[in-house]
C-alpha cells in the first residue's frame, strides 16, 4: 500500500468523492420526482399501481445483500477463499433478485397503461427508478467480476481494498433506495 | 542533510525520456503531456469561439446589417457560449491544473493518470462531437443556457439540441472524472510536510474548483438526461401541456450554471495568487484569509443561482434571499482583491507580462464586480436583464477576470513548460492590445444595455442611438483579435527560438521552480522535504539520506478505446441502436482491458 497523506487509500477516497457527486445526481432526481408529485394530468396514478408489499420484499433483499457484502468484504480480508466466494456470489444474485422485480413492475405498469410518455409520474418515477437499477446493474457486473477474480484465487487480503470499494458503492446504492422506498412508495397514499 | 536555500534547484539533471510520435501523445498517461493536449485543444477551440464573436461583432457593426441570417446568428451565439466557457476557458485551466498540481505538490503524477488521461479524451470527444453539428444540419440555437422549453423537439426541430446534449454529457463526464482524480491528488499525494496550509494558492483554488464541479455537473447531466427523454421519448418533464414545468430546466441548469461561473474564474484567481508574490518580492499577504474566502467562494456559489431567475417571478421571499446571499459574496471576493494590492504595496515590483495581466485582471475583474454587484438587487435587474449590460458584466468578469488571469499564468509558467522564454516586447504589446481591446468592445456595451438594446438580437433599427456604441465594440474586437494573434505568434516563435530558461527564472517560491525546465518525466529526482510555506524563500527543501526508487507508470491506450466506446454510443443515440450496442461493447471492453492492465495507476 502507498502512503498517502490522510491514511486513506487513493482508491477509497475516490469512491467517496464519486459517492459525493452520485447524491446531487440522485437529489436531483428525487426533487424533481417531489415536484412534480400529484400533478399528472392523467391518469394511472401512483395509487392506482404501486404494488407496496411487493416492493416491501424487493427491498428486503436489496437490504440483505448489502449484510452479505459485510461478510463477502471480511472473508477477502480474513483470506477465506470460501466465503469470499461464497459472499460475493450471494450478493450479486440478491442484486439480480432485485433488478428482477424491478423488470417485473416496470412491464406491470406498461401492461396497465403507464408507457413511459404517459403522464409526470410515469416520467419520474420510470426515470428515477431507471437510474437506481441502472445503478444496481453496475454493481452486479461488478461483484460478478470480483467473484471470478476469487474463483481463480486472485482476490486475497492484500487486495482487499478493491473488494471495499465496490462494498462503498454497493451500500451508497442502497442507501439510495431507502430514501426511494420512502418518497415514492411509502409516501405514495397521501 | 543539506539544506537548498534560496532557489538553488537541484531536481532533473538527468534528460527527459518521451517516446515521439503521435502514438506516444494518444496513449500518455504522463500529467504534463495531458496538460500540454489540454492546453492546445482549449486555445484552438478559444480561437473558434473567437471567430464566432467577431461574425456577430460584424453583424452588429451597423443597423440592419445584412451579413448574417437570425438563425445563423443565433448558433452564433449559443455556440460562442458553449465554446468559450466549457471548451475553451475550462480546458486551459484543466491544462495548468495537470500540469501545476503534482509540480506544486512534489508529486511524480497525478493519483490515477489512466483515468487523467480518460478525462482528456472525454472532453474532446465531448467537444468535436458538439463543434461537428455545424456540419450536420445546423448548431444548437436555444443560447448556451438551452432554456425549456425553446428546446424541445417542437421548437427546436434538427439535430442541434441533440449535439448540445450528446456533447456535453461527453464533456461533462470527463470534467467530473477530472475533478475526482485531482480531490484524491491533492489530499494525499503532498510531499511530507507539505500540510494543506502550506499547499501554494494554485493548488487550493483547483481543490475548490474540483469540489464544485462534482456537486455543480450531475445536476446539469440530469436536466439533459430530462431533456433528451423529451425529445426522443415523449416524456413530460419540460413539457406544460402535460404538467410539465419549463421553470425546473431553469432551476437544474443554473444549479450547475452559477457553480460553473467560479469554476471557470477562481483558478485564474489560484494563478495571479502566485504571479503577484514572485513578482512583487514578497509572501503573499494574509494566505489563510486568501484560501478561505477561495473556500467560502466555493460555497456560496451554490446558493445564489435563483439570481440568474428574477425575472421569472418567485416571489418576493426566494428573490431576496437569493439577492442576498449573491451580495455576500462580493465580501471574499473584495477580500481577496484587498489582499493582492496588499501583497504588492511596499513590494519590489517587477512589471513583466505575467505581473502586467495579473493586476489587469484584478482591475477588471472589481469592475466586472462591481456590476455584478448592482444586479444582484432585483429591482435593478429587471431593468438589466437580458440587455447588452449583462453582456458587459460577464465578459468583464470572464474575459477581464478569468482569460486575464490565465494568459498570465501561461507567461508565468511558459519557461517551466518549454525551457523558453515568450518574448516580452511582444508580451507587452499582447498586455496592451488586449487591455485597450476589451475595454472598447465591452465598457460600450454597458451605456448600450441601459438604452434598452436587447442582447441575443441579431441586428437593431437605426435611430435608437445604438450606432456608436455598436460600432465602438465592433472596433475594440477587431484589436483584441490583433491582440489574440500577436499573442500566437510569440507562442510560436518563442517556442522555437525564445531566450533560453534556467530551472527557476522568475525565483519562484514553490515547488515546480525546483525542478529543471522542462522537469523530467518523472518530475522530481528526490521527494521534496517542505518545512515552510514558500519552501524556496525561507527555510528550505531538504534532501533525502538515501536514493529514491522510480516508478512511474506505463502509456495505455485503454483510455482512448473507452473514450471512444463513449463517443460511438452518443453518436449511435443520433444514428441508430446498432451503433449504440458496439459503443456499449467498447466501452466495457475497454473497461476490462483497463482493469486487468498489468501496470500500475
Amino acid at each position: 500500500m502507498e502512503r498517502t497523506n490522510t491514511g486513506v487509500p487513493n482508491e477509497k477516497m475516490l469512491m467517496w468523492a464519486f459517492i459525493g457527486s452520485e447524491c446531487m445526481l440522485f437529489a436531483s432526481l428525487i426533487a424533481t420526482y417531489l415536484t412534480y408529485r400529484g400533478r399528472s394530468l392523467v391518469g394511472p396514478y401512483p395509487e392506482d399501481l404501486l404494488n407496496i408489499p411487493f416492493i416491501t420484499v424487493t427491498t428486503f433483499v436489496l437490504l440483505m445483500s448489502s449484510l452479505t457484502m459485510v461478510l463477502a468484504l471480511s472473508a477477502v480480508q480474513r483470506g477465506d477463499a470460501r466465503g469470499s466466494r461464497v459472499f460475493l456470489l450471494l450478493t450479486a444474485v440478491l442484486g439480480i433478485i432485485f433488478v428482477g422485480g424491478q423488470a417485473i413492475e416496470f412491464s406491470h405498469f406498461a401492461g396497465e397503461g403507464l408507457g413511459l410518455s404517459r403522464n409526470l409520474f410515469s416520467s419520474t418515477f420510470f426515470l428515477t427508478t431507471g437510474f437506481h437499477g441502472a445503478h444496481v446493474t453496475v454493481g452486479v457486473i461488478w461483484l460478478l467480476s470480483l467473484w471470478v477474480l476469487t474463483m481463480r484465487g486472485r482476490l486475497g487480503p492484500e487486495s482487499s481494498v478493491k473488494v471495499e470499494v465496490a462494498g462503498l458503492y454497493w451500500h451508497f446504492v442502497d442507501v439510495v433506495w431507502i430514501v426511494l422506498f420512502t418518497v415514492i412508495y411509502l409516501m405514495s397514499g397521501s | 542533510m543539506a539544506t537548498i536555500e534560496a532557489a538553488v534547484p537541484d531536481q532533473g539533471r538527468g534528460a527527459s525520456t518521451y517516446a515521439g510520435g503521435v502514438w506516444s501523445w494518444i496513449t500518455t498517461v504522463d500529467h504534463k503531456r495531458i496538460g500540454i493536449l489540454y492546453f492546445v485543444s482549449g486555445l484552438v477551440f478559444f480561437l473558434v469561439g473567437g471567430v464566432e464573436a467577431m461574425l456577430m461583432r460584424l453583424q452588429l457593426a451597423a443597423p440592419g446589417n445584412t451579413l448574417l441570417d437570425p438563425a445563423t446568428y443565433n448558433q452564433l451565439f449559443t455556440m460562442h457560449g458553449l465554446t468559450m466557457i466549457l471548451l475553451a476557458v475550462m480546458p486551459i485551466g484543466a491544462g495548468f491544473f495537470n500540469y501545476l498540481v503534482p509540480l506544486q505538490i512534489g508529486a511524480r503524477d497525478v493519483a490515477f493518470p489512466r483515468l487523467n488521461a480518460l478525462s482528456y479524451w472525454l472532453f474532446l470527444f465531448g467537444a468535436l462531437l458538439l463543434n461537428s453539428s455545424f456540419l450536420f444540419g445546423g448548431a444548437p440555437q436555444a443560447g448556451w443556457f438551452a432554456y425549456a422549453n425553446l428546446t424541445s423537439s417542437q421548437y427546436s426541430p434538427g439535430h442541434g439540441m441533440d449535439f448540445y446534449i450528446l456533447g456535453l454529457a461527453l464533456a461533462g463526464t470527463g470534467s467530473i472524472v477530472a475533478a475526482l482524480n485531482f480531490i484524491v491528488t491533492i489530499l494525499n499525494l503532498r510531499a511530507p510536510g507539505l500540510s494543506l496550509m502550506r499547499v501554494p494558492l494554485f493548488t487550493w483554488m483547483t481543490l475548490v474548483v474540483s469540489f464544485q464541479i462534482i456537486l455543480a455537473f450531475p445536476p446539469f447531466t440530469i436536466a439533459i438526461v430530462f431533456l433528451l427523454f423529451d425529445r426522443m421519448f415523449g416524456t413530460l418533464f419540460f413539457e406544460p401541456l402535460g404538467g410539465g414545468d419549463p421553470i425546473l430546466w431553469q432551476h437544474l441548469f443554473w444549479i450547475f450554471g452559477h457553480p460553473e461561473v467560479y469554476i471557470v474564474v477562481l483558478p485564474a484567481f489560484g494563478i495571479i495568487s502566485e504571479v503577484i508574490p514572485t513578482f512583487s518580492r514578497k509572501p503573499l499577504f494574509g494566505y489563510p484569509v486568501v484560501v478561505y474566502s477561495g473556500v467560502l467562494i466555493g460555497f456560496l456559489g451554490f446558493g445564489v443561482w435563483a439570481h440568474h431567475m428574477f425575472s421569472v417571478g418567485l416571489g418576493p421571499l426566494a428573490n431576496s434571499v437569493f439577492a442576498g446571499l449573491t451580495m455576500l459574496i462580493a465580501i471574499p471576493t473584495g477580500v481577496k482583491i484587498f489582499h493582492w494590492i496588499a501583497t504588492m504595496w511596499g513590494g519590489a515590483i517587477r512589471f513583466r507580462t505575467a505581473m502586467l495581466f495579473a493586476v489587469g485582471l484584478i482591475v477588471m475583474f472589481t469592475i466586472g464586480g462591481l456590476t455584478g454587484v448592482m444586479h444582484a438587487s432585483p429591482p435593478a435587474d429587471l431593468q438589466q436583464t437580458d440587455t447588452y449590460f449583462v453582456v458587459a458584466h460577464l465578459h468583464y468578469v470572464l474575459f477581464g477576470g478569468t482569460m486575464l488571469g490565465l494568459f498570465s499564468g501561461m507567461y508565468y509558467w511558459f519557461p517551466k513548460v518549454t525551457g523558453r522564454f515568450l518574448d516580452e516586447r511582444l508580451g507587452k504589446a499582447h498586455f496592451w492590445l488586449t487591455f485597450i481591446g476589451i475595454n472598447l468592445t465591452f465598457f460600450p456595451m454597458h451605456f448600450a444595455g441601459l438604452h434598452g438594446m436587447p442582447r441575443r438580437t441579431y441586428t437593431y433599427p437605426a435611430g435608437l442611438g445604438f450606432e456608436g456604441y455598436n460600432l465602438t465594440s465592433t472596433v475594440g474586437a477587431g484589436i483584441t483579435l490583433l491582440a489574440v494573434l500577436v499573442f500566437l505568434y510569440n507562442l510560436v516563435r518563442s517556442l522555437r527560438s525564445g531566450e533560453r530558461a534556467g530551472a527557476s527564472p522568475w525565483g519562484g517560491a514553490t515547488l515546480e521552480w525546483s525542478t529543471s525546465s522542462p522537469p523530467p518525466v518523472h518530475n522530481f529526482d528526490w521527494t521534496p522535504q517542505v518545512r515552510s510555506r514558500d519552501p524556496l524563500w525561507h527555510d528550505g527543501v531538504e534532501l533525502p539520506a538515501a536514493e529514491e526508487e522510480i516508478h512511474m507508470p506505463n502509456p495505455s491506450y485503454w483510455p482512448v478505446v473507452v473514450a471512444a466506446g463513449a463517443l460511438t454510443l452518443a453518436a449511435g443515440a443520433l444514428i441508430g441502436l446498432p451503433v449504440v450496442l458496439l459503443g456499449v461493447a467498447v466501452m466495457v471492453g475497454g473497461i476490462y482491458g483497463w482493469a486487468f492492465e498489468p501496470i500500475h495507476g
